[in-house]
């Protein structure tokens, strides 16, 4: 018997009507017409179904299931709650938000140069009008995606990182997104919005983290603009609750010998799924593009990537692994587009899966597209349990069946994060990986 | 040391020893020769407990144990080492995390404390200095772009630093050209001493020039054909492998 699946659409179109009136009022009317166009987008599509192509694999059903509310604004924080969560520890700057709405007090920006802004979105407003108006929502389509246009349409709060032309900000800026409970189900749509102007240069975490104190959902989308010559290390890192839904889109869009770094570490929630969509809009740019999925129990984690070779002479290298233990499963979509005249491109995706329970499942897909004859582009994945012949030689080096294979699955993981820029990424990264992979083996998940 | 009798195997179904019997004594080294597919490398990795053969006649006894009872993690904590032919890439982990890790494990083993991160980093850098190399490659991840003669001395470098009591060195000079074969034979006779003994597996005569055996056996066709002092490696290099095999057609 079919079960008609819940749509969802008219709940939240209805909160959307009271957030109009009530939270989003008082916006700029340029605004108020971008939340209005991307709800009627909303309101047309809907949220994705496994008979669209590009969300075969992953069935937001359950999702729909629960009715989600805005989250409110009264919640106080746990000073605790940052515990372990912060790269720079006190000295660094960062922008702390729960359950969506910036907090002042656990925040912190000092000493950054002139120019610098490093801010609530609802701040930049003020301080920052016209680069936000003419960045926030030109990025992030939301033709196709339901959830983009849903996160847009109740866009409010966020992070906003402006560094402008020719600053070279190397500590790394945080932005936190901390789920507490507040009773009920509730939903937060976080916005970042970072653009660094020519010749500048950043280093910018991003990251979620809640408890499991029952379902939650995140749907926070990500603008990454770079102008030419400018550089940005981007590291995102996921660990929700593990009851949490975490969807998830980053655009970015990249001007002439401009250098994006990217890296996507998903570790939490029951449900994640990142969209992510690079465009190489200069001559000469660079991208590279790498992800970790950490999944075990029934979680599903998702990275679906898109590619665009706009522009000739650019460059692309996307690393994916994905450990998938228990029942846990996922999926890795590697789109290249190569446009016409976009001669020269060289582009080369990797996308790894280790398979640690004969119940669990990765399934990778890439989709090359492309329109030019002078390029470079190549692919390739591997999908499978731990290698026996890796097993064999540690073994034969004294180290027993378990701790060869640990050490193994630690390795594939660390690879990804040996590949980081910032030394104090890396340097914070690796006792979180091990901490979630000695959690991982002792059966609690997440 | 090692008693090996009458010792039989396969892999896939397919017999690859047909009976082979050695003894090694401590202090010895023993090479093993012979034409490619003899079974020689199928000798030091199933000696090593590689779970692709099976074992399906005679004994091999170490240090007065069944060697053939034991995990391949067993045997590396009781002291044998083999160094692979083909080393293994291991993506994420760095060289010295890795040596490490082995050690560690192996000391553990024994009731031995283990070493902390920076007093291994001090026993890294006197083996490294032993054996005459830098730590360039030590904070790479073991094997992962590194050449052919950096796989063969990193093997080396993991049999200096875990000191085995028995080594299996399987065709360590194969691919390495004339300056690198010296410095690995140099680090395997640095490691000689009265209570070790090692097999050396190679296709070639070079070698044996600077680490030079008690003992050559001639393995074919999963057997021992002949086995001799260092001269008959030198009559093999003179002559080839052809008149032996001819020899045994007509007996």
């Amino acid at each position: 018997m079919s079960k008609q699946a819940p749509d969802g659409r008219d709940h939240y179109l209805a909160d959307f009507r009271k957030f109009t009136l009530n939270g989003g009022a008082h916006a700029p009317a340029w605004l108020m017409e971008l939340r209005e166009r991307a709800a009627g987008q909303f309101a047309k599509i809907g949220f994705p179904t496994v008979k669209e192509e590009a969300w075969r694999f992953t069935s937001v059903s359950s999702l729909l299931e629960t009715p989600f509310t805005p989250a409110r604004s009264d919640v106080v924080h746990s000073a605790s709650a940052l515990a372990g969560l912060t790269v720079g520890g006190d000295a660094g700057n960062r922008l702390v938000f729960v359950n969506g709405r910036f907090e002042s007090a656990p925040s912190s920006v000092r000493g950054l140069p002139p120019g610098v802004r490093f801010e609530s979105l609802q701040s930049a407003l003020e301080t920052s009008p016209e680069v936000v108006r003419k960045h926030l929502g030109q990025h992030a389509r939301f033709d196709e995606n339901g959830f983009t246009a849903l996160s847009t349409a109740f866009v409010r709060d966020g992070a906003f990182l402006h560094i402008p032309r020719g600053v070279d900000l190397r500590d790394p800026l945080e932005i936190l997104f901390l789920s507490a409970p507040v009773g009920g189900a509730w939903v937060s749509h976080p916005r970042i919005l970072i653009v660094v102007d020519e010749g500048a240069r950043g280093v910018v975490v991003e990251r979620y983290a809640g408890a499991d104190t029952g379902p939650y959902f995140t749907n926070t989308v990500t603008e990454l603009v770079l102008g030419d010559g400018a550089r940005l290390d981007h590291c995102r890192v996921q660990q929700e609750g593990a009851s949490a839904y975490h969807l998830a889109a980053t655009h970015s869009t990249q001007g002439r010998d401009s250098v994006l770094e990217s890296c996507s570490v998903a570790l939490g929630s029951a449900l994640t799924r990142h969209d992510i969509g690079a465009v190489m809009n200069g001559a000469g740019g660079n991208l590279i593009l790498n992800g970790l999925t950490l999944a075990g129990g029934r979680q599903h984690i998702d990275h679906h990537t898109t590619i665009d070779h706009a522009q000739p002479h650019c460059e692309s290298h996307e690393l994916f692994n994905g450990i998938f233990d228990e029942q846990s499963r996922g999926v890795f979509t590697g789109r290249i587009i190569v446009r016409p005249g976009a001669q020269r491109t060289d582009s080369k995706q990797t996308n790894n899966n280790l398979l640690l329970s004969p119940e669990a499942r990765a399934d990778s897909q890439p989709q090359l597209e492309i329109y030019a004859d002078d390029v470079k582009c190549t692919h390739g994945a591997t999908l499978g349990p731990v290698d026996d012949a890796a097993m064999f030689y540690l073994r034969s080096r004294g180290l027993d069946a378990l701790e060869a294979r640990n050490l193994l699955t630690y390795g594939f993981a660390a690879d990804v994060i040996s590949r980081l820029g910032s030394e104090a990424m890396r340097s914070h990264l690796y006792p979180v990986l091990l901490e979630r992979l000695c959690r991982q083996r002792t059966g609690a998940t997440a | 040391m090692l008693e090996i009798k009458d010792l039989r195997a396969t892999v896939e179904g397919k017999e690859i020893l047909k009976g082979i019997s050695l003894s090694v004594k401590a202090g010895e080294v023993h090479a093993i020769m012979g034409p490619n597919g003899s079974g020689k490398s199928t000798l030091a990795q199933l000696l090593a407990g590689h779970p692709a053969y099976t074992v399906t006649g005679g004994s091999v006894t170490y240090l007065g144990k069944d060697l053939l009872d034991m995990d391949p993690e067993e045997r590396a904590r009781e002291g044998v080492f083999l160094a692979f032919q083909y080393p293994v890439t291991i993506r994420g982990v760095t060289n010295a995390y890795f040596l490490r890790s082995a050690v560690n494990a192996i000391r553990k083993a024994r009731g031995q404390e283990e070493y902390d991160p920076i007093d291994f980093l001090d026993v890294l850098h006197e083996k490294l200095k032993a054996i005459g190399w830098d730590d360039a490659l030590m904070n790479r991840p073991v094997n992962d772009g590194f050449s052919g003669g950096e796989k063969k001395r990193n093997e080396i470098l993991q049999m200096a630093v875990l000191e085995p009591k028995l080594s299996l060195l399987d065709e360590t000079d194969s691919g390495l050209d004339i300056d690198a074969l010296k410095t690995v034979a140099e680090a395997v006779n640095r490691l000689r001493k009265p209570d070790t003994a090692a097999i050396v597996v190679t296709h070639y005569q070079r070698l044996l020039n600077y680490i030079v055996p008690d003992h050559v056996h001639v393995l074919a066709e999963g057997r021992i054909l002949k086995s001799g002092g260092r001269e008959l490696a030198l009559e093999l290099e003179a002559r080839g492998y052809d008149w032996l095999l001819s020899e045994r057609a007509v007996a």
